[in-house]
């Protein structure tokens, strides 16, 4: 078996910052904003109207389309409207805007009971994955139940649990790894079960060997688990990079994982799964990382969908320092924010209120052609190549030196000592061949 | 409150390595200062002015051209700095301080800003420099100091030079003999340009930069181990210690074909730049006009660099290779 890939980079973990994983639950908010798209796909469509009151649990938007999902709300109380607001990954996107009663009346009871894998067939399974409007939690927010239910030729062998976090500061997986690991690894079997593969790794970076052993003692009553783990290196959790690292099958390019009979999962993911599908609750809250030497005290919070990133922030408060950015998401791959009223959504692991000394601006040079993003690219691209050609506005040349193979880890600009923007570039070309393809 | 802060906002990532390209041309002239201070040592306190002289002479073409072209970049970064000292350190020590000056002059102006600046050019400045004053002074270029200093040094040839025009038992005699002269060669008494003797100071500095991660060793070592297999076929095994640690052997292979702008970006590019080094290099040895060749081995691998490069691609994850 391979333990790891070729390239990736070792940027300054700064997962230290979090000063102990214990996760604190933060009170909902007065008013939620629910994003109507939380997920790649079509956004889904309100089912309440102004003036409705809805309760904790309760489902207020549908999904639409083949890859969309449900949204609940986290609070009870009264729909206020539903109109534009800032979205942490779109500027500005439709909303369900929830005013709080004060009372967080939930909609179900959402009790643990007995745990039998045989009590639960696929289709169930699927179901209640997709009533319960369950994405992909680790960042990227594909539906699961459309990835729990791949076409009957390319049947799933392997499936594989993903708990690497290897963006710098995030912990919000080995937190939640770290007090639900009987439920990650339950989720687990219930994916597995899904998809009918024949067996299921629980991956772990090496940084976090408390988890490891937990996951390792809860997986202890089961058959067909088997948690790996690896050496620290990012991106180490990226899909494809993954598979590589467990299976030593390479996705071939411009396909999906399930092409190699894999289908991969974040723990994150396999929790909500089992709340899903044994407790009946629906995806309305998630861990976060707070952190970034912006913040007073950088910690792990139980936040529901929907909390304004202020609210979260304001929960601690901040350091004082000079802050240069608010990030959803790590420091390699997270977006910046232009405001702190955007809410949480579903794929939000970590916000992120990095300093002046954390994120300074690049000094920008010419490439000197130096060799170190082609030696970091996991990809195997030459990512000074690519970035000549967009910035000449030669995206179809770009195209044919792997501008799609590109999975915006970030590696090369992390290390370009130029200071290039080398994935501004990349998303540039990707951007502009999407728009040739459109017009 | 954030709020009232100003957020900046950029595309991912928001972190960067601390290693930037000022650092790695300051972190390689620092290591050359010991070469260059050997080259004061041995050679006396022109060769020390002949150093500056280029250094000032290169700074100066830099912000003059930067100037007149307007160019975004600062003449801090390094570069110029670097291509003076780097030219200093492959010219005989009694060249005449002025062409110091103009060969500095044109590996900046010529060699380096014509082509469009740092990043840009295609040969390496320093060596395009030096075959400037190469074609243009022949006779200064080759006309090498006997070590005063040291009172058993007898010749001022370069022991490339007796080798080529009178033969082993020349080299034989005038060192005694192959350990008296390797122990030379090392330490770098011996005569040749400022900075190309001391064959040891030129290791060290050379693994410190593979160390940092500033060069990586797959051109230096392609390039020497390629010098080697070729001397043991034109010469025996003792060729071999003799070929690697004369001339500017060790200069080139760990400073001058290692310039990040003008070598092949993929490993397996430059390992193949690195034998081609050595192949003309050994070429002009053993069958060339020239006692020397490592500066036109590496002219004319830079030339061919855009060509390896197209047959060294990358294998893109997932895909066959071509």
């Amino acid at each position: 078996m391979k333990i790891s890939f070729k390239g990736g980079v070792h940027p300054p973990e700064n997962k230290h910052l979090c000063k102990g994983l214990k996760i604190k639950e933060l009170p909902a908010p007065e008013t939620a904003y629910f994003a109507l798209q939380q997920s790649i796909g079509s956004p889904s469509e309100p089912v309440v109207k102004k003036g409705d009151s809805v309760k904790r649990g309760t489902c207020i938007a549908r999904a639409t389309g083949f890859i969309s999902s449900n949204v609940h709300s986290s609070i009870s109380g009264e729909v206020i409207d539903i109109k534009k607001h800032p979205h942490p990954l779109l500027g500005c996107a439709r909303a369900v805007i929830v005013k709080s009663d004060g009372q967080d009346t939930p909609c179900g009871s959402f009790q643990e009971s007995d745990f039998s894998a045989a009590l639960f067939d696929k289709n169930k399974i699927l179901k209640a994955v997709s009533d319960s409007g369950i994405v992909g939690l680790g960042g990227a927010a594909f539906p699961t139940h459309v990835k729990l239910n791949p076409p009957a030729e390319k049947p799933i062998n392997t499936v594989i649990i993903n708990g690497a976090e290897c963006e710098p500061y995030l912990t919000s997986d080995h937190s939640l790894m770290l007090s639900s690991a009987e439920k990650i690894v339950k989720g687990a079997i219930l994916i597995t079960k899904a998809v009918n593969a024949k067996e299921c790794v629980i991956a772990v970076e090496k940084n976090k060997p408390d988890a490891i052993d937990l996951i390792k003692k809860a997986c202890e009553k089961y058959n067909n688990l088997k948690v790996i783990a690896f050496n620290v290196k990012y991106p180490q959790g990226a899909e494809k990079q993954l598979i590589f690292s467990v299976t030593a099958k390479e996705v071939p390019s411009g396909t999906l994982p399930m092409d190699v009979g894999v289908l991969v999962q974040n723990v994150g993911t396999a929790n909500a799964v089992y709340e899903a599908v044994v407790m009946k609750k629906p995806l309305y809250e998630r861990v976060v990382t707070l952190s970034g030497r912006g913040i007073l005290n950088p910690c792990n919070w139980k936040v529901r969908i929907g909390t304004p990133f202020r609210n979260v922030i304001n929960a601690v408060g901040l350091s004082g320092e000079t802050v240069e950015k608010l990030i959803m998401g790590g420091p390699m791959m997270g977006l910046a924010q232009y405001t702190d009223e955007v809410p949480v959504i579903k794929g939000t692991s970590g916000i992120l209120v990095l300093t002046k000394k954390e994120a300074l601006p690049f000094k920008h040079l010419p490439c000197i052609r130096c060799g170190k993003c082609v030696e970091v690219c996991p990809m195997g691209l030459i990512p000074a190549d690519l970035s000549k050609f967009v910035s000449g506005e030669k995206t179809d040349e770009a195209k044919e030196i792997g501008l799609l193979d590109c999975m915006e880890c970030g590696s090369c600009n992390y290390i370009c000592p130029s200071g290039t923007n080398l994935l501004q570039y990349i998303k540039l070309g990707k951007y502009e061949l999407m728009r040739k393809k459109n017009a | 409150m954030l709020r009232d802060k100003h957020l900046t906002v950029t595309v991912s990532p928001h972190i960067k390595t601390d290693l930037t390209t000022e650092k790695m041309m300051w972190t390689v002239i620092t290591v050359l200062l010991p070469v260059a201070a050997a080259g004061v040592y041995f050679f006396g306190i022109h060769a020390g002015l002949v150093i500056l002289v280029s250094i000032i002479s290169a700074v100066l073409a830099e912000s003059l051209c930067l100037k007149i072209m307007r160019r975004g970049t600062a003449v801090t970064d390094g570069s110029a700095f670097l291509t003076g000292l780097l030219l200093s350190l492959c010219l005989p020590p009694e060249i005449p301080l002025w062409m110091a000056a103009l060969g500095s002059f044109f590996a900046i102006a010529v060699g380096k800003q014509a082509f469009g600046g740092l990043g840009y050019n295609i040969f390496n400045p320093a060596l395009a420099g030096r075959a400037f004053l190469m074609l243009s002074f022949a006779k200064e270029m080759t006309t090498w100091k006997t070590l005063t200093r040291f009172p058993d040094s007898i010749t001022a040839a370069t022991p490339l030079n007796l080798l080529k025009e009178q033969g082993t038992d020349a080299l034989m005699t005038v060192y005694g003999s192959m350990p008296h002269l390797y122990k030379k060669l090392f330490l770098g008494n011996v005569g040749g340009s400022i900075g190309e003797t001391s064959a040891v100071l030129l290791l060290i500095g050379g693994c410190f930069l593979i160390a940092r991660g500033i060069i990586t060793w797959h051109i230096p070592v392609s390039y020497l181990a390629t010098v080697a297999v070729i001397s043991v076929f034109t010469g025996g095994i003792s060729n071999v210690l003799f070929q690697l640690l004369a001339g500017g052997l060790m200069l080139g292979a760990f400073f001058m074909a290692t310039d990040l702008v003008t070598t092949p970006i993929t490993k397996s590019g430059q390992i193949i730049f690195g034998i081609g080094c050595g192949l003309i290099t050994m070429l002009i040895r053993v069958r060339g006009g020239y006692p020397e060749g490592v500066c036109y081995s590496i002219l004319l691998l830079n030339a061919v660099t855009p060509l390896i490069e197209r047959f060294t691609k990358t294998r893109i994850f997932g895909t066959q290779k071509q």
